[in-house]
C-alpha cells in the first residue's frame, strides 16, 4: 500500500478510524488538537458516521467517551497534558468502572513548554490510575497503537491510556496503513452494576483492578511495543521510552550500538526484561521524554541502584530531549556549536494585526489606570499574550476559567474592583461555574468576555459559546443591564473605557462583552453562514 | 542519499508550503521522510522552523543535530540566522533578504544582509520583490524554494511535480504562477553559486 505522509497526531486518527472507532471527542489543545480535526475532514471517518464534534471541555469530552463505551462502542478521547487535569476525576475512576467497548485516553504532553503552563507527564496519571499505558516510538507505531490500543482495552475490561509528546504528534513521516476493522454493534455491559461506582461495587472493582495489575504486566513483557536488544558492551544497558529510542538510534548511525537496549512503549514496565538489565549491566542509562518517571521508579527511594538520567544531571532535569542532550548522555564528544549571532532579536508570538483583543486591552489599560495596576486576572487563549509588550494587561493566567473565580478570590480579600478576562470559548470550557460562585455572593467583579467567535489560539476550532454568552450570564444570574456588549475598535475607545469604568465602579458582577469576529476567521464559509443565521457580526 | 533541511520563517509565512512541496518530491522517488514542524502559539507571528530530513534509510530522530544541517531555507533574513548553530560547515544558507517586522527591536537591515553574507556558502535573494514581478507576490516562498533547489539532491522535475501535485486543487493558473516562482528563484540563485 502507499505510505500516506501524517503528523503523529494524524496517524493517530487514522489508526483509530482503521481500528473501528466509532466516535472521538475532545476540546482543542496543542499538541492534540489534530487528532480529531483530522477525523473531522476524513472521507473514510464521515462515510462511517464516526462521531467527531469537539466537546465543550476535557471533562465533557472524557465522560461522553466513557459513555460511547458503555453503549459497547470503541471511543477515543483527545487532550492535551493539562486537559487531563480537568479530565482526571472521569480518567481515575473510569479506571475504576472499566470500560465496556475499548477506550483510548490520548493525552498530548507538552515538554519545554511550547505552549503550555506546565510540562507534567501523563505517564504519572496512567500509573496513578493503575491502567495500561502506551508511548509510540515514531508515528508509525502511533497508528500501530491507537488502531490496536482499542483490542487492548477491550481485553482487559479498562482504558487504555496513549501518551505523546509534542515533537512526536507535530513531525510528520510516511505511514503505512493497515486493513479497516469494523466497529462494534451497540452492546451493554455484562455486569448491569459494573458502571454504578457504590463503595460496595466500588470496593469489589477496584479489588479487580488491583489483582489485574500482574496480567497488564505480563502484558507488557509480551508486547511488541516493547522489545531487549542485546549487546556486547555490558558496562552500560540503556531504557529508551517512547521517542528517546530515535535520539539513541541517532547517535548510531550505522545501528552498531554496543550496549544493550530496552525499548519501551507499553507500560507498567516489563518486569523481568528489566531485571534481566539491571542483572547483566554495570549501570542503566534511562531515556525518557518529559519527567524521570520511570528512573524514579528504577533508582528507589534509598537510590540504591546505579541508574543514570535526568535526576543525576547526565541529562537535564527539565525540557525535551534531542539528538545533542542524548549524545552527551552517551558520552560523545561534540563539536562547539556555533552560537546564534547577537544581531538576532527574540521574536515572540504576538496577537494579529487589527484583533479585537487589542483594542480591548488598550480600553481596559485605560480604565484600570483610575482603579490602580494590579486587578487584572486572565485566562488561557490568544489574549493571554496581552501580558507580553505594549500592552502589560495582566496578571494572572493559570488555567482554563481560573480569570472569573481568581478574580473573586481577590474581591473577597478586598482587591476591589477586580477584573476577568477570558475569551469566549474558555467561558463555556470553565469560566460558567466560576461566574456561578461570583454571582452566588454579589461579588464585586467585572468580567470581560473577549468574544470572537472562535477557539483561536489552537486554529480556530467552534466554539461553543457561539450566540450563547448573553443568554448563559442571564441564566446563572447575571443582572441583564450589567451585561453589555461592545464593539471593539480604535472609534468606539472613549465609549469602551466610559463602560469599563461605570461597571467597575459597580458594586457586583457586570460582564462586559467585546465583540468582534477573529481575523483569522474571515474565509471560513461555515463561520459565516452561522454569524448571519445568529444575526452577529 | 540524506539530506538535512532546515526551514526558517515567521509564522503565517509559508515555509510550511515548502515543506509540503520537497516532502511530497521525495515520497514520490520513495525516499524516506521526517518532518517535524511547530504548530500552536509561536504560529501567531513567532519565530518558526521546520526540521525536514530526507534518506533513502530509515530516519532515526524527528530533529536536526546541531551542526548538522545541509540547508537552511529561508523566508526571513534575521530568522535565517536564527538557525546557525544547526547548519554544518560545509551546509548552505538560501535566505529571502526581505525583513518580516513585527517587533520594535528589529536589526539594522544592512548588518543583517552583511552578518548572512559572512556565511561561507550564502545565497541572498529579494523573493518579495521577485514574486511581485511575476505578479504572485504570495508565491515567494516557492521563489525560495527554487533558489534552493540545486542543494537539495532532489531532481528539479520533481519538486515541479511535487508543485503540481500541491496546488492542482487550487487551478492550473495557480499551478503555473507557482512552476515560475520555481523557476524564477532557481535562476537567481545559480547566478550567485
Amino acid at each position: 500500500m502507499q505510505k500516506i505522509l501524517l503528523l503523529g497526531a494524524e496517524a493517530i486518527a487514522q489508526g483509530a478510524i482503521d481500528g473501528g472507532m466509532s466516535g472521538v471527542y475532545a476540546y482543542p489543545g496543542t499538541p492534540s488538537t489534530e487528532i480529531t480535526e483530522y477525523v473531522q475532514r476524513d472521507k473514510l471517518a464521515n462515510e462511517l458516521s464516526i462521531h467527531s464534534e469537539w466537546s465543550s471541555n476535557e471533562k465533557t469530552a472524557m465522560e461522553a467517551a466513557l459513555g460511547m463505551s458503555y453503549a459497547g462502542k470503541r471511543a477515543m478521547v483527545c487532550m492535551k497534558h493539562v486537559g487531563l487535569n480537568v479530565a482526571a476525576d472521569a480518567f481515575v475512576n473510569s479506571a475504576i468502572t472499566g470500560v465496556n467497548g475499548g477506550l483510548i485516553v490520548t493525552v498530548a504532553d507538552d515538554p519545554s513548554m511550547h505552549s503550555s503552563q506546565n510540562e507534567q507527564d501523563s505517564r504519572f496519571y496512567g500509573k496513578f490510575a493503575m491502567i495500561p499505558i502506551l508511548e509510540p516510538s515514531n508515528q508509525q507505531e502511533a497508528y500501530e497503537m491507537a488502531r490496536k490500543g482499542f483490542e487492548l482495552s477491550e481485553k482487559f475490561k479498562v482504558p487504555v491510556l496513549l501518551r505523546i509528546t509534542t515533537r512526536l504528534s507535530h513531525s510528520r513521516m510516511g505511514i503505512t496503513r493497515l486493513d479497516v476493522i469494523k466497529q462494534n454493534e451497540n452492546s451493554l455491559p455484562g455486569d448491569p452494576r459494573q458502571f454504578v461506582l457504590l463503595p460496595s461495587i466500588a470496593r469489589n472493582r477496584y479489588k479487580g483492578l488491583l489483582n489485574n495489575q500482574i496480567n497488564f504486566e505480563i502484558d507488557s513483557e509480551n508486547s511488541g511495543f516493547n522489545n531487549y536488544t542485546e549487546g556486547t558492551n555490558k558496562k552500560l544497558g540503556i531504557i529508551a521510552c517512547g521517542l528517546a529510542l530515535n535520539y539513541l538510534n541517532e547517535n548510531y548511525p550505522n545501528s552498531d550500538i554496543p550496549y544493550p537496549v530496552l525499548k519501551i512503549g507499553q507500560y507498567p514496565l516489563p518486569r523481568k526484561l528489566v531485571e534481566k538489565m539491571f542483572g547483566e549491566c554495570e549501570e542503566v542509562l534511562v531515556l525518557e521524554e518529559g519527567a524521570p518517571v520511570v528512573e524514579e521508579m528504577l533508582k528507589g527511594y534509598l537510590q540504591r541502584e546505579k541508574v543514570k538520567g535526568r535526576l543525576d544531571g547526565t541529562l537535564p532535569r527539565d525540557g525535551e530531549l534531542n539528538p545533542n542532550l542524548v549524545a552527551s548522555a552517551l558520552g560523545f564528544e561534540q563539536d562547539e556549536a556555533e552560537k546564534i549571532p547577537e544581531i538576532v532579536s527574540p521574536r515572540p508570538p504576538a496577537m494579529c494585526v487589527g484583533c479585537g483583543h487589542i483594542d480591548a486591552y488598550v480600553a481596559l489599560n485605560e480604565a484600570v489606570g483610575t482603579f490602580g495596576k494590579g486587578r487584572v486576572f486572565a485566562d488561557i487563549g490568544c489574549y493571554t499574550l496581552g501580558a507580553l509588550e505594549p500592552y502589560n494587561a495582566i496578571n494572572s493566567c493559570v488555567d482554563m476559567g481560573a480569570s472569573i473565580t481568581m478574580a473573586k478570590g481577590a474581591a473577597d480579600a478586598g482587591l476591589i474592583p477586580a477584573v476577568a478576562v477570558i475569551g469566549d470559548s474558555t467561558f463555556t470550557h470553565s469560566g460558567m461555574t466560576g461566574l456561578l460562585d461570583a454571582v452566588a455572593e454579589n461579588s464585586p467583579i467585572t468580567v470581560l468576555i473577549s468574544d470572537n467567535f472562535t477557539t483561536g489560539m489552537t486554529g480556530q476550532q467552534d466554539s461553543k459559546a457561539l450566540g450563547k454568552i448573553e443568554d448563559i450570564c442571564k441564566g446563572i444570574g447575571v443582572a441583564p443591564d450589567h451585561i453589555i456588549v461592545m464593539n471593539p475598535t480604535r472609534k468606539n475607545h472613549d465609549d469602551m473605557v466610559r463602560v469599563l469604568k461605570e461597571e467597575m465602579a459597580y458594586k457586583g458582577v457586570s460582564v462586559v462583552i467585546p465583540r468582534r469576529q477573529c481575523v483569522q476567521t474571515v474565509k471560513n464559509k461555515t463561520l459565516a453562514a452561522k454569524l448571519k443565521e445568529l444575526n452577529l457580526k | 542519499m540524506k539530506i538535512d533541511i532546515i526551514l526558517a520563517g515567521v509564522g503565517g509565512q509559508g515555509i510550511l508550503t515548502i515543506a509540503a512541496t520537497i516532502g511530497t518530491a521525495a515520497l514520490q522517488n520513495n525516499l524516506f521522510l521526517k518532518q517535524s514542524e511547530v504548530h500552536g502559539m509561536s504560529q501567531r507571528g513567532g519565530d518558526v522552523q521546520a526540521n525536514l530530513r530526507i534518506s533513502d534509510k530509515p530516519i532515526a530522530s524527528d530533529l536536526i543535530a546541531k551542526g548538522k544541517a545541509d540547508v537552511i531555507i529561508a523566508v526571513e533574513p534575521m530568522e535565517s540566522l536564527r538557525y546557525l548553530p544547526f547548519l554544518s560547515k560545509d551546509g548552505w544558507l538560501v535566505t529571502n533578504s526581505t525583513p518580516f517586522v513585527n517587533i520594535n527591536n528589529y536589526p539594522d537591515k544592512d548588518k543583517l544582509i552583511k552578518k548572512v553574507k559572512a556565511v561561507k556558502n550564502n545565497i541572498v535573494i529579494d523573493a518579495d520583490t521577485m514574486a511581485k514581478e511575476i505578479k504572485a507576490a504570495r508565491s515567494s516562498n516557492i521563489v525560495m524554494l527554487g533558489a534552493a533547489s540545486s542543494f537539495l539532491d532532489l531532481k528539479y522535475e520533481d519538486l515541479e511535480a511535487a508543485i503540481r501535485t500541491i496546488f492542482e486543487r487550487k487551478g492550473e493558473k495557480i499551478v503555473e504562477t507557482n512552476l515560475k516562482a520555481l523557476k524564477i528563484g532557481k535562476e537567481a540563485a545559480e547566478k550567485q553559486i
